[in-house]
């Protein structure tokens, strides 16, 4: 199963302060150890909420907000896509992830799959919300 | 902490940590069938004590150490035996406490080259090809008798059998745990990866009525050969499995249709191709290229495949390299199959009269007497050119062949569509 790995944001993410050499080692081996078994897909870090926007729909209008937000813990500051066999395994790996240290809240969650929408996605939909997908990703 | 998390945590961590500790212990004891059960025996310390101690803070250093110290218990009973044997004196003694000390140093070496030896040894040549599945399954992804069996559509006891059968193969070869010279390392290394894509295509292939249980096998495949390719980062093959297994899983949504019918790769949706394996399967191929070595035929058939992944249509395929990756692979591993996909992708470049020529060939041969394929892709190759009633026998060949029922199915309708095509000619 894919799970992403959702890492919360802080003050200090939200601040802008980067990580430290020290920090930014560790992770490095983390990473590391995660592509050496085979685990890890791809991910990301984020730059802090002032550097984004929010959409906001409504009564059939649209409205763009400025960073940044406050709320600090229904922010992100990073994901991973991992592949693991069960949500336990990813619980296992995140508990030996430089994280352990500080005080950040890491949040996992099971990609859907299609097959989890049974019948209620049709061939039809299927192949149109994965074309979204790929016009999305970019055709390589 | 319940048991039922506490089982669940250790369920998860065998899945991480079973096949390093395997691993070291096997280098300690120089028996895999003696370090699997001691590595088992920690795990089942860990559920003991776990539920009632809590969770240590770094338990896969507690499970590895707990191992460990079995291991060299039982090595010093071993030796205590010899030396009962033998009554040496007090002069053994003075060396045997030297030896301890080596021992525990040689417990904490690095773990990496312990995980290609055991790879090595599960993959060994002396083992048949099922028993080398097994054995790595096992040993090396951690999964349980149980879970092999329904992956593979067989009995537990077999699994089982074969597993126990292959550790006595094993032990009365007395192989060894070392590391290889470097001429013998390329001929185990494509054992092993024999054996990781055959793992993938027992799940690739898989289209039964439990086939999402089965398709877990791709990722089993995958994983272990990504974990390859980083012990062996300077091996362009094992670079060129990953990326093969990556790019041909990208498809894995898209090749079963909604009622469970396999859908060929040229009739596929492209938009549920899995663009982030795509993505990672064209990485590992420039890696495996970067190499420079001349390319083996992993990295030709995941070179082909990212053809096809880079090509938003058949049409808009580079169907002119494709034939010339399929002359390589050809002229390196010459096989009736490799011919009849070179067939394929020459008349795609060069249009269907070239392509049908060199079917006619293999037809000739009569080599693939059996084979589905060959009357099914000709009886293609004869409707574009227009000859409708010899596609419609083709394809009635091509049915007959086939034991999926689906495929049958579909290659029927095909018969009937020409069989209409020819009417109307008339």
């Amino acid at each position: 199963m894919r799970v992403m790995v959702i890492v919360k944001a802080t003050k200090d993410s939200e601040a802008g302060v980067l990580p430290s050499t020290e920090v930014l080692t560790e992770m490095g081996r983390f990473n590391e150890e995660l592509i050496k078994a085979g685990v890890m897909l791809s991910g990301d870090g984020l730059r802090a909420s002032s550097h984004g926007v929010r959409v906001r729909f409504g009564g059939g209008r649209s409205t763009v907000i400025d960073g940044p937000f406050t709320e600090t813990k229904e922010l992100i500051a990073g994901f991973w896509l991992w592949q693991v066999k069960s949500i336990d395994e990813a619980v296992e790996w995140i508990r030996r992830s430089p994280f352990r240290k500080g005080s950040e809240e890491i949040e996992i969650r099971p990609v859907l799959e299609a097959e989890d929408f049974g019948e209620r996605l049709t061939p039809e939909l299927r192949a149109q919300e994965a074309g979204q997908r790929a016009r999305a990703a970019g055709k390589s | 902490m319940t048991a039922a998390q506490a089982h669940r945590t250790i369920d998860a961590l065998w899945r991480i940590e079973s096949a390093r500790i395997i691993a070291a212990l096997t280098r300690l004891l120089r028996d895999v069938a003696l370090a699997e059960e001691l590595a088992q025996d920690a795990l089942l310390a860990a559920l003991e004590q776990w539920p009632r101690s809590g969770i240590p803070d770094n338990p896969g250093a507690w499970l590895m150490a707990t191992a460990k110290h079995r291991a060299i218990d039982q090595l010093r009973r071993q030796r205590m035996l010899a030396r009962k044997h033998e009554a040496l004196g007090h002069e053994l003694e003075m060396a045997q406490s030297d030896n301890d000390g080596r021992l525990e140093e040689r417990a904490d070496e690095a773990v990496g080259d312990d995980l290609l030896r055991l790879m090595f040894i599960a993959c060994h040549p002396l083992l048949s090809t099922e028993a080398r599945t097994a054995l790595t399954l096992k040993l090396l992804a951690g999964l349980t008798t149980a879970e092999i069996a329904r992956a593979f559509l067989v009995p537990e006891p077999t699994i089982a059998q074969r597993i126990v059968r292959a550790k006595r193969t094993l032990a009365a070869a007395r192989v060894p745990f070392e590391t290889l010279r470097p001429e013998q390392l390329r001929e185990r290394l494509s054992s092993v990866m024999e054996v990781i894509y055959l793992v993938f295509n027992e799940g690739y292939s898989a289209t039964g009525g439990e086939h999402w249980v089965r398709h877990s096998m791709c990722e089993e495949a995958l994983r272990l050969g990504r974990v390859l390719a980083e012990l062996a980062p300077r091996d362009a093959e094992a670079h060129g499995l990953v990326a093969l297994m990556e790019i041909q899983a990208s498809r894995l949504k898209a090749r079963i249709g909604a009622g469970g019918e396999p859908i060929l790769l040229m009739q596929q949706n492209r938009a549920l191709w899995d663009r982030l394996l795509i993505q990672r399967g064209l990485i590992a191929l420039a890696r495996g290229e970067a190499l420079g070595e001349s390319r083996g035929p992993y990295l030709l058939q995941a070179a082909i495949a990212a053809c096809h992944a880079r090509a938003a249509s058949p049409a808009e395929t580079d169907w002119v390299l494709i034939t010339a990756l399929y002359d390589e692979l050809a002229r390196l591993t010459p096989s009736p199959v490799v011919e009849l996909n070179r067939a394929v992708a020459v008349s795609m470049a060069y249009g269907p009269a070239a392509g049908l020529e060199l079917t006619d060939r293999l037809a000739a041969q009569g080599v693939l007497r059996s084979y589905h394929l060959l009357p099914s892709v000709r009886g293609d190759l004869l409707a574009r050119l227009g000859r409708y009633e010899e596609a419609r026998g083709e394809f009635e060949r091509a049915a007959a062949l086939t034991h999926n029922t689906r495929e049958c199915r579909l290659l029927r309708e095909r018969a009937a569509a020409c069989e209409d095509e020819r009417d109307e000619e008339e």
